[in-house]
């Protein structure tokens, strides 16, 4: 039987569980499995309730399952909110000599996570190390690997640590092995696979902006978006680019447009709130025709909303964006891998086009962890769209904003010898400066919106999964990828006629494909993580078709295939 | 060699007779003495008449949005320290909209050189209150006159001490150039706010009452003394003073930003194949 196992740990905030959920993840990769793993935390730094999951499995996973293998339950609260989600043959491991449960059931496996610490590691800091220990443990896993990634992890904080944390592990490994020889989940025999990068959707954004020559990179913390710059600043020195902390998002925009208009690949990250006080300068953009990068990592708003948890609810909103009519992309990358290569694409596009080019993150992509294959670099191609030296020299009299059959005007820099550079967010003319000639201003949205003919052909279709002629097609974009395509899996396993439609490339629209899949499905679905169903809309504006009906979910968590089964199930009729 | 000819612009749309022609005047001299060239200057400006300015000469220009002037100046100079980065605006952009963005332009002490038109007075909006308008002054909007108290950007800077703060008039066409070119070589950030009369809508700070009111500070004035400083920077009414008020060499921004020790960013090469060892780490 193939594997598809579930892990979640469970504790307080505070509790450490994202270091033992990626210690796990990690060892579990490194294994040669496939995984995906996410937490869901509380906007608090101690206390609540948070938890860590992960899913195992021999192929690639982008989704969660909403059933438990193995529940590590940091707290009591985690047994009594996780154990109706155990399966059949699940356990919960606990330390019974601090949570008030009696192991009477086979399923409760206690552990006595605390005084193992304790003994093996001399603190009871230790007690996640082996907790993951015994998790591995009863899953009859290679011991060899969790040590040497506990090194990996912890080898910054000393030898001693690493020793402490793996003899701890250690403990509680051989715990479970010992006690619990009988527990009824399967083994998990490591070594098949590859060895797989495990990354976040923040790392891969990042990754994928370094990749690209990125040099530039501005924000203001906001949740779930902080990873990205987190992870650019410490990459600073080494990689030469600069990723500053603004006084606020208005700042930050603008900083990246000062860039980018002086040379350098430049990008910001936020989320929504963040984004609503960069609106301005997104026209500013526009205006300008500045090359701009803008990753927006939703979460539930409006307003502050609920910093931690996801949803899809500002694609409208990005869509629309600013006064005035200017060209954009927008890309929803569907997994982390996915990340990587969109924003590779979003520099691209937006030096070429000198537009923005948007990218749409959401908590669920952003802080969720998937393996996946080493990214092949020698495909990132860069293209600047820059006129050259011996082009510009051709040029008798530089004009930034000059008028050409694609809109396209020669971009350079300032700084160089023989050419001034001029913009304006004021309408102007060819030279940049600003003008109140009507005629020219027309001709100037005109030359603007005209980029969008060539922009348009760049867009990567929807991918269609399995393939085109289904009955009933499921349509989704950006993060709930994993969720639908596992749900169209399953639905076919059990003879439905269902195929899925998924974006990743929403902006410019692409229009005629997506009328003609419509036209020959029966019934369709939008599926997506907002209360209204927003790509419903834009698929209704764009191609005059209206979708069967929406598979909605805005509670800020993600779907899972079960959900959307259900749901399915219910509507389809 | 370079002269005011090249730093020719468009015809200019201010008032005649408007404070800004003797700023936009002395901000060409001051680049013709320091034999900048014009591609070698960028100009970022803000919105509002003073905004205007960097059309009416000939170099770089990044007209952006109101109140926007340093952010995206900052940008610019960390992209491409080999640019000299000149910041011009009103009071309106930088005190009022932008206020947020004059504290930690400060406190990043980046070296670009911050030209503020100080009139007093919204020109472009015609005629409302500014963060600097002195209380009392009357306007449409403010008809029972201004009730907030005038926002002082001297004594605000000298208190989060900014390495350059000085003060023009734009009646002293000389004294300004110099003071530019002053701000211009100072290492960091530095502001050059500059009293102008507008003389459409301020009928009560004009050339007249600047003239019998503004003086020079004494070539004995000591402008590293901070305290003393702050103290002339509360000097107002019957007697205003110009110049140099407070400076101090502290290391800047962009000599402090790890990710510039390889060069300005605008010239470093871009190769994805950089990250192999650092992808390398993450399976």
């Amino acid at each position: 039987m193939s594997v598809d196992l579930t892990l979640k740990i469970g504790g307080e905030a505070g509790q450490g569980m994202q270091t033992i959920g990626y210690v796990l993840s990690k060892t579990l990769a490194r294994g040669g499995f496939h995984l995906f793993a996410n937490q869901d935390y509380m906007s608090r730094i101690r206390g609540g309730h948070n938890f860590f999951q992960i899913r195992v499995k021999e192929e690639p996973v982008y989704a969660l399952s909403e059933e438990v293998d193995i529940l590590i339950a940091l707290d009591k609260a985690t047994v009594k909110i996780h154990r109706p989600e155990l399966k059949e043959k699940g356990v919960i491991i606990f330390d019974g000599e601090q949570i008030d449960i009696s192991p009477k059931k086979p399923h409760l496996l206690s552990v006595p996570l605390e005084r193992l610490a304790r003994e093996e590691g001399g603190n009871k800091l230790f007690s996640n190390s082996v907790a993951v220990g015994a998790a591995l443990g009863v899953l009859d896993y290679r011991f060899d690997i969790l040590a040497q990634v506990l090194k990996e992890v912890f080898g910054r904080r000393g030898e001693e640590t690493v020793q402490n944390n793996v003899k701890a592990a250690r403990a509680g490994y051989d715990f479970t092995r010992e006690n619990y020889k009988d527990s009824q989940v399967s083994p998990l025999q490591s070594g098949k696979g590859n060895k797989k990068m495990l990354i976040s959707g923040n790392e891969a954004l990042s990754l994928g902006a370094m990749a690209a020559g990125c040099k530039f990179m501005a924000a203001y913390p906001m949740t779930p978006s902080t990873g990205i710059i987190t992870y650019l600043a410490g990459k600073a020195r080494e990689f030469g680019l600069v990723a500053e902390q603004a006084e606020d998002e208005i700042a930050a925009i603008n900083m990246a447009i000062g860039a980018s208009f002086a040379g350098v690949r430049a990008m910001v990250a936020t989320s929504g709130g963040g984004f609503s006080l960069m609106v301005e300068a997104l026209g500013l953009v526009g205006m300008t025709e500045t090359p701009l990068v803008i990753i927006e990592a939703q979460r539930p708003g409006p307003s502050t909303g609920l910093p931690t948890r996801t949803a899809q609810a500002d694609l409208e909103f990005v869509l629309h964006a600013s006064q005035g009519e200017f060209p954009r992309a927008i890309f929803a990358p569907a997994t982390a891998e996915d990340a990587f290569w969109s924003v590779v694409k979003a520099f691209n596009l937006a030096e070429k086009y000198q537009v923005p080019v948007i990218i749409m993150s959401d908590q669920h992509l952003a802080d969720s962890y998937s393996t996946c294959h080493k990214f092949d670099l020698r495909k990132v191609k860069i293209e600047r769209g820059i006129i050259s030296d011996t082009e510009l020299t051709k040029i008798k009299d530089y004009k930034r904003h000059r008028f050409t059959p694609s809109g396209i005007s020669p971009r350079a820099f300032p700084s160089q010898k023989g050419r001034i550079v001029i913009t304006d967010s004021d309408e102007h003319d060819e030279d940049g400066h600003l003008t109140e000639d009507l005629e020219m201003g027309k001709k100037m949205v005109q030359k603007r919106l005209k980029k969008i003919e060539a922009l348009a052909t760049e867009i990567e279709p929807p991918q269609v999964y399995p393939h085109e002629n289904a009955q009933i097609i499921l349509i989704g974009w950006g993060s709930t990828y994993g969720a639908l395509r596992e749900a169209v899996d399953i639905l076919i396993d059990q003879g439905v006629d269902v195929s899925l439609m998924h974006f990743q490339e929403i902006w410019p629209f692409p229009t005629q494909l997506v009328t003609s899949i419509l036209s020959k499905a029966k019934q369709s679905f939008c599926v997506e993580n907002n209360a209204t169903g927003q790509l419903a809309r834009i698929i209704r504006a764009e191609t005059g078709r209206k979708v069967t009906g929406k598979i909605l979910k805005f509670d800020g968590r993600p779907f899972s295939s079960q959900y959307i089964i259900k749901e399915l199930k219910k509507k389809k009729g | 060699m370079v002269t005011i000819d090249d730093y020719q612009g468009q015809v200019t749309a201010w008032c005649p007779g408007c404070g800004d022609f003797g700023i936009l005047q002395a901000l060409k001299k001051a680049l013709v003495n320091l034999k900048l060239e014009p591609h070698q200057v960028l100009i970022v400006s803000g919105i509002g008449q003073a905004s205007k300015l960097p059309h009416y000469m000939r170099c770089n220009t990044f007209n952006g949005l109101h109140g926007r002037i340093l952010p995206v100046a900052t940008g610019a100079k960390v992209a491409n320290q080999e640019l000299v980065v000149i910041g011009v605006g009103g009071d309106g952009d930088n005190y009022g909209e932008g206020g947020n963005h004059f504290l930690h332009a400060i406190r990043r002490n980046i070296d670009i050189t911050l030209l503020v038109h100080n009139n007093k007075v919204y020109g472009l909006t015609k005629g409302q209150a500014s963060p600097t308008s002195d209380p009392a002054f009357v306007t449409k909007v403010q008809p029972g006159g201004v009730v907030s108290s005038s926002f002082n950007p001297l004594s605000l800077a000298i208190s989060q001490d900014a390495g350059f703060v000085s003060r023009g008039w734009s009646g002293d066409i000389d004294h300004l150039s110099w003071l530019i070119k002053q701000a211009i070589q100072h290492k960091g950030f530095s502001l050059v706010d500059t009293l102008q009369p507008c003389v459409t809508f301020n009928k009560k700070n004009t050339y007249r009452w600047y003239k019998e009111r503004v003086y020079k500070l004494a070539e004995e004035y000591d402008p590293t003394d901070r305290l003393a400083a702050f103290e002339r920077a509360q000097e107002w009414g019957d007697r205003i003073p110009i110049g140099i008020f407070y400076r101090k060499q502290k290391p800047t921004f962009e000599d402090q930003l790890a990710g510039l020790k390889k060069g300005p960013l605008f010239r470093q090469k871009l190769d994805p194949s950089q990250l192999k060892p650092l992808l390398e780490t993450l399976s």
